[in-house]
């Protein structure tokens, strides 16, 4: 990502806020620079909520298209990044719901499951769980393995750990408050960990510890 | 502190530097619990697994098409 610039005074210009400002003049270039920046992030967050190549191709396609439609109500005070994050959540969204014929989808669903609060697989895992699978057997199994939680976790799981967004960020882009991100996260951590303990776990847990007699 | 009062503070460790108190607090917990330690570092190695490996990678040809795409409607609007 771009680091800010120096402007005139003494107020740091994020430069998307530049090309925001010429892409709002009607300069293509500017805006495509901006679509260059974010689309592979765009496509990731996408599929992690809609799981649907797809869905996630035409996602992309529409939260640039009404990010450009609505540039002029962009206001400098949040990271431009942030803005496009919360319109490819709000479509994702949409394409989910459209995909379960009309059934209703937030982010809010399936979040309040007690599932996960409590550990339950406590045994270790292997020191190199990576060096167990192949490259894609593990893409696969770390797919399958997120697939398997509400919406609302796995959103703020790909926006706080996978993207790197602060916890502030995160609830600033989903509408939710501190708290309920942190809670969110939590569980889908945990949730997780407990899924993919039974890939990772030491195969050979006895005979070390038996070893170490 | 109990495992489940450790757990809840588990992002205190995941995340960033917390305050010393409460941070030689989980670590006095995590000492003697070594259930709260499997936990915490197969965690920690859950969001370094997903965070190093391109689940959904977007292709050059894919990625050409979907920006023609883009701005042909944009310039549209």
């Amino acid at each position: 990502m771009s680091s800010p610039i120096q402007s005139q005074g003494t107020a740091e210009v994020h430069p998307d806020v530049l090309l925001v400002e010429r892409a709002r003049q009607g300069d293509m270039q500017a805006f495509e620079k901006l679509v260059r920046q974010y689309d592979r992030q765009v496509f990731r967050i996408a599929q992690h909520i809609v799981q649907n190549r797809e869905d996630a191709e035409d996602v992309v396609q529409d939260a640039f298209l009404k990010a450009y439609e609505k540039l002029d109500q962009f206001q400098g005070n949040s990271k431009f990044y942030t803005w496009l994050v919360r319109i490819a959540v709000n479509e994702s969204l949409m394409r989910l719901r459209k995909r379960r014929t009309g059934r209703m989808v937030s982010i809010d669903e399936d979040v309040e499951t007690e599932e996960g609060s409590m550990p339950r697989d406590l045994a270790d895992w292997s020191p190199d769980p990576e060096a167990l699978y192949g490259q894609s057997e593990m893409a696969d199994i770390l797919r399958k393995t997120i697939q398997g939680l509400p919406p609302g976790f796995r959103v703020v799981f790909a926006l706080r750990d996978v993207e790197g967004l602060s916890t502030e960020e995160t609830a600033e882009t989903l509408g939710l408050s501190i708290p309920a991100v942190k809670s969110r996260l939590l569980r889908a951590r945990l949730q997780l960990r407990e899924r993919l303990a039974r890939y990772f776990k030491r195969r050979d847990q006895k005979k070390a510890q038996d070893g170490v007699k | 502190m109990t495992c489940t009062e450790f757990l809840a503070q588990l992002d205190e460790m995941l995340d960033q530097p917390t305050s010393a108190p409460l941070r030689a607090d989980l670590e006095e917990h995590l000492r003697s619990c070594e259930h709260c330690e499997i936990t915490l570092n197969t965690t920690r190695k859950t969001i370094q697994i997903y965070r190093s490996h391109e689940l959904y990678e977007l292709p050059d040809d894919l990625r050409d098409r979907l920006h023609k795409a883009i701005l042909a409607k944009c310039r549209k609007c």
